[in-house]
């Protein structure tokens, strides 16, 4: 970092240090700049415009993600100028955006655009063009649902899936009123070699790409978020359950989660309809033949639902005449690489104490 | 991890992923195919590469997807690690490019190591892997000269008769180059599943307590008779892999299984099947009816992670907290009630009687009761108290007690054994090679929108939708020869079983090799074709390697 400056923000004193951009001084000094396009897990683009301050001596609003500070600087981050700024830009973004916010998912039930809006009381323009432009989820990715009539060209999906992911399948197509978000060289996301982590959609400030599979479930005020451990590989990410009427019904990204941060695979973040799937068992199951008290057949035989109570006396009196039959190493217990760790624990104690033997393992060697 | 165990006394990964991905200068990585297995790290790993320029060699028959941010692609034939690592180091040693200081002040058994490594001279191990001679040189620098230097690996490595020694293979190299203790540096072998470590660190293993406590150790053995107040067994018991076997023999009678499906992840389906059909009694807890549930007399309904709180640990030792957000699915139970309320039944009645202990115990109303019992326990476990947890923070163990915030990096200064054992590893090929009846290779693994036995992943319908079946790849090279046009379907035959597949036509995997997965049930399952050999100290079969004989369906 460079020697020490000092600016002045919106007519404050503020140390910064020479290299900085305007958005990083006034994010640690407080003072708070509107950004878009800007996210602070990815390289600043000065895209969207609606960071733009006025810095004396510029002729021009200079976008504060990407203009470094100097010495003596004077910035005004919220004049009439600054602020009228704005609102023209977000007004051209919504010229262009369908009014479909009422069944917007807009990734997680939460746009920035919308909040942009709110905040500068804009609204769609009378001239703003009617009708859609791009076809409505126009991907056939299973996860990603697309929609680029919602897309405001701030190209953090771009930057999202080059810089967080490394696989360069977003691009920026055509120039002018024309331009456009495609994957690859104009093909589908899969084609263009997607992972479908949804890296892009986590950081999509709009709708444009959301999380298929919870398209329509839940507005963001509805659900119980819950963070959590990923049950899959060992990398261990974490993230936050979406919970709506007792059914999981997205994965979102947790920013604070401490090995992965906001990034996420196919697995944690799309592969969780297992938990509700009707294949669940949700009630202990015995073999006739228990109930009967007759030998085993050879196939074992027929289910039967049983309670708990019921379950837990059968297979507690097997393990108990296995061991004092034939002794504690007559009883083998496999324990798991997907249970809690205290569930390990008691596995473990299970063994060595209940049997008394230790014939216990996992699969931590297949 | 006992190939690690016996280098430096302790076998886990040693550093942190964050701490490869932001201070590696240089990483190989042997045997992990990490942006499918372990994606988040495989992401992490590219953007290295792109952001500051980490330098990747990767050392894997198959062109796995992180060879495109590599440097160097080593294709060496399947089951000749050991020759590769030790040429690696025989031109380090002729190059002078040895960490001397680091080899004196915390190694010892290096000269016998040495003279085993002089045999592996460049052309001997060309000839023996299959890599041109210029790129063993080319990779030795690129890994000694750009310090430090991670190594990463995976099921790769271990799944091999000669895994534990692959392993200590690699200790050696990162010995030889003091790539040991510094951040940036380490061995890193990468667990598969979310809780294999923690499973581990819980005494889940037939030869140790909690905390890798030896159970031959009587002072062990006695500090957990004092705890749980009963006699325990100073005898190891049997692996996965001898257990279920032992059916046949009626060594075992009866089978607790938690939360595994040995149908679809142990080797060599036919043979198991047939064992677990002989076990008089099997008790199966799990949320599926996983196609083990097919040998099982009584099924028992478990939850998902997303229905029970407690703690995971991460393959980086992190030991991270798992919190429930919605209730039992019906009326499941959360398992560590279950196996509760079932040890209370056992004890019940019967000749086992438990004294009075600290630990005795087995009346639980939440998983935090569980977790204290753990921290007295588990001396690396001490002080990841639940109250810490719940305030937000992670450890990487061992975690003393609770004033301490953790370990990221293991081996600073000091191994856990006092000085790291260089030991010398003579290479030996695979137990079963491919011959005139079975020409090829078969090598197994995981694919990114799957995961192990399939059991959640196949319940997930855009995973489905993306990779729904096995597919057999094959090198452009032998599909030409079989006149395949990519359309056939494949059988694969080994002497164990045969399985039949879509062919994916790639230069995945190069000629003579095919490759298969084990996410898919019934005749898609590449376990039904691979060998039950197994490494002699760790019991891991060998997946990786095993011969095949490939036709046109
Ligand atoms: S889902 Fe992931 S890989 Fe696919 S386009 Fe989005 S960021 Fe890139
Ligand atoms: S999100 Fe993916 S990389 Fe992360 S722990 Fe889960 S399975 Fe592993």
């Amino acid at each position: 970092m460079g020697k020490q400056i000092t600016i002045t923000v919106d007519g404050k004193q503020i140390a910064a240090q020479d290299g900085q951009t305007i958005l990083s001084v006034a994010q640690s000094a407080g003072v708070r700049i509107p950004t878009l396009c800007y996210h602070r897990d990815l390289t600043p683009t000065g895209n969207c415009r609606i960071c733009v301050v006025e810095v004396e001596k510029q002729r021009f609003l200079q976008a504060a993600c990407v203009f470094p500070v100097a010495d003596g600087m004077v910035i005004h981050t919220a004049s009439e100028r600054v602020r009228k700024s704005r609102g023209r830009t977000l007004e051209l973004m919504l010229a262009n955006h369908p009014q479909d916010c009422l069944v917007c998912d807009a990734s997680s039930g939460s746009c920035e655009l919308q909040d942009l809006a709110y905040e500068y009381q804009v609204t769609v323009p009378e001239w703003g063009s009617k009708g859609k432009r791009y076809i409505v989820d126009s991907d056939p990715n299973p996860f990603v649902r697309v929609d680029f009539n919602k897309c405001i060209l701030c190209r953090r999906c771009v930057l999202a899936c080059a810089e967080i992911q490394g696989r360069h399948v977003w691009n920026v197509a055509y120039r002018g009123f024309d331009e456009k978000i495609v994957a690859g060289p104009g093909v589908t996301m899969l084609e263009a070699r997607c992972e479908s982590c949804g890296q892009c959609a986590a950081y999509c400030p709009t709708g444009a790409l959301s999380d298929s599979m919870s398209h329509a479930v839940a507005r963001a005020h509805q659900v119980k978020k819950v963070m959590t451990t990923c049950t899959y590989c060992g990398v261990g990410c974490q993230y936050d359950l979406n919970v709506k009427d007792g059914r999981v019904v997205q994965v979102t990204s947790n920013p604070d989660a401490p090995v992965n941060g906001m990034a996420l695979c196919v697995k944690g973040r799309y592969g969780y309809d297992f938990i509700h799937h009707p294949d669940r068992l949700t009630q202990p199951k015995v073999r006739r033949y228990l109930l009967e008290g007759s030998a085993r057949p050879r196939d074992r035989g027929e289910w039967v639902d049983v309670d708990w109570d019921t379950a837990l006396n059968i297979a507690a009196a097997k393990l108990r005449s296995a061991r004092d039959t034939y002794g504690p190493d007559s009883v083998g217990v496999l324990t798991s690489a997907k249970c809690l760790n205290e569930e390990n624990y008691l596995m473990n104690k299970f063994s060595r104490q209940v049997i008394g033997t230790n014939n216990i393992d996992h699969c931590a060697r297949l | 991890m006992a190939g690690l165990a016996t280098a430096f006394g302790s076998g886990a990964m040693s550093n942190s992923m964050a701490d490869v991905a932001n201070y590696a200068a240089s990483l190989l990585v042997i045997g992990s195919n990490t942006t499918e297995q372990h994606p988040v790290f495989g992401s992490m790993i590219r953007r290295a590469v792109r952001t500051r320029g980490l330098k990747v060699v990767v050392a894997d028959p198959r062109r796995i997807d992180l060879v495109e941010v590599s440097v160097l692609h080593l294709r060496h034939q399947p089951g000749t690690d050991i020759a590769l690592i030790n040429g690696l180091m025989n031109i380090i040693l002729e190059k002078g490019w040895e960490d001397q200081e680091f080899i004196a002040d915390r190694t010892e058994g290096f000269d016998a190591f040495k003279a085993v490594v002089l045999k592996y001279t460049p052309e001997v191990v060309s000839e023996i892997t299959g890599v041109p001679i210029e790129m063993l040189y080319q990779a030795a620098e690129i890994l000694a000269c750009n310090k430090p230097m991670a190594v990463i690996w995976a099921m790769g490595i271990t799944q091999h008769t000669t895994g534990v020694r692959n392993v200590m293979d690699l200790a050696n190299l990162q010995m030889l180059l003091g790539n040991m203790g510094v951040a940036g540096g380490g061995v890193n072998p990468l667990r598969g599943q979310n809780n294999v470590q923690g499973a581990c660190d819980m005494g889940g293993l037939p030869n140790v307590y909690p905390a890798y406590q030896a159970v031959t150790i009587d002072a062990v053995r006695e500090r957990f008779e004092a705890a749980w107040g009963a006699p325990m067994s100073p005898k190891v018991g049997l692996t996965v892999t001898e257990m279920i076997p032992a059916a046949l023999e009626d060594k075992i009678r009866a089978l607790y299984i938690l939360g595994e499906d040995p149908v679809m992840s142990d080797p060599d389906v036919n043979h198991l099947k047939h064992c677990l059909e002989m076990c008089d009694f099997v008790l199966l807890q799990d949320i599926f009816p996983t196609e083990t549930a097919q040998y099982a007399d009584v099924l028992l309904p478990g939850v998902s992670f997303a229905e029970k709180t407690g703690t995971f640990t991460n393959t980086e030792r992190r030991i991270q907290l798992v919190r429930k957000a919605i209730d039992p699915i019906g009326q499941a139970r959360e398992d560590w009630r279950i196996i509760s309320e079932l040890a209370q039944r056992v004890l019940a009645e019967g000749k086992r009687q438990i004294g009075e202990a600290p630990y005795a115990g087995w009346d639980y109303a939440h998983s935090s009761e569980i977790l204290a019992e753990v921290n007295a326990l588990t001396p690396s476990y001490a002080g990841a108290t639940w109250e810490r947890l719940e305030r937000g923070e992670t450890f990487q163990w061992p975690v003393p007690n609770s004033g301490h915030g953790g370990t990221p990096i293991l081996h600073i200064g000091k191994f856990a054994r006092g000085k790291g054992l260089f030991a010398p590893i003579e290479d030996a090929p695979p137990a079963e090679m491919p011959d005139a009846e079975y020409p090829m290779f078969l090598n197994t693994g995981r694919v990114l929108y799957h995961y192990h036995g399939g059991a959640m992943t196949r319940r997930a319908k855009g995973l489905m939708e993306i990779y729904g079946q096995t597919r057999i790849e094959i090198n452009p090279e032998d599909a030409q020869k079989m006149g395949l046009d990519g359309k056939q379907r494949l059988r694969v035959i080994s002497r164990r079983g045969q399985i039949e597949a879509e062919a994916w036509i790639t230069d995945r995997v190069p000629p003579g090799m095919v490759f298969g997965n084990f996410h898919f049930p019934a005749d898609q399952n590449v376990n039904l074709l691979t060998n039950r050999a197994l490494d002699p100290t760790a019991k891991i079969p060998e997946y990786k390697v095993c011969a095949v004989r490939v036709e046109v369906v």
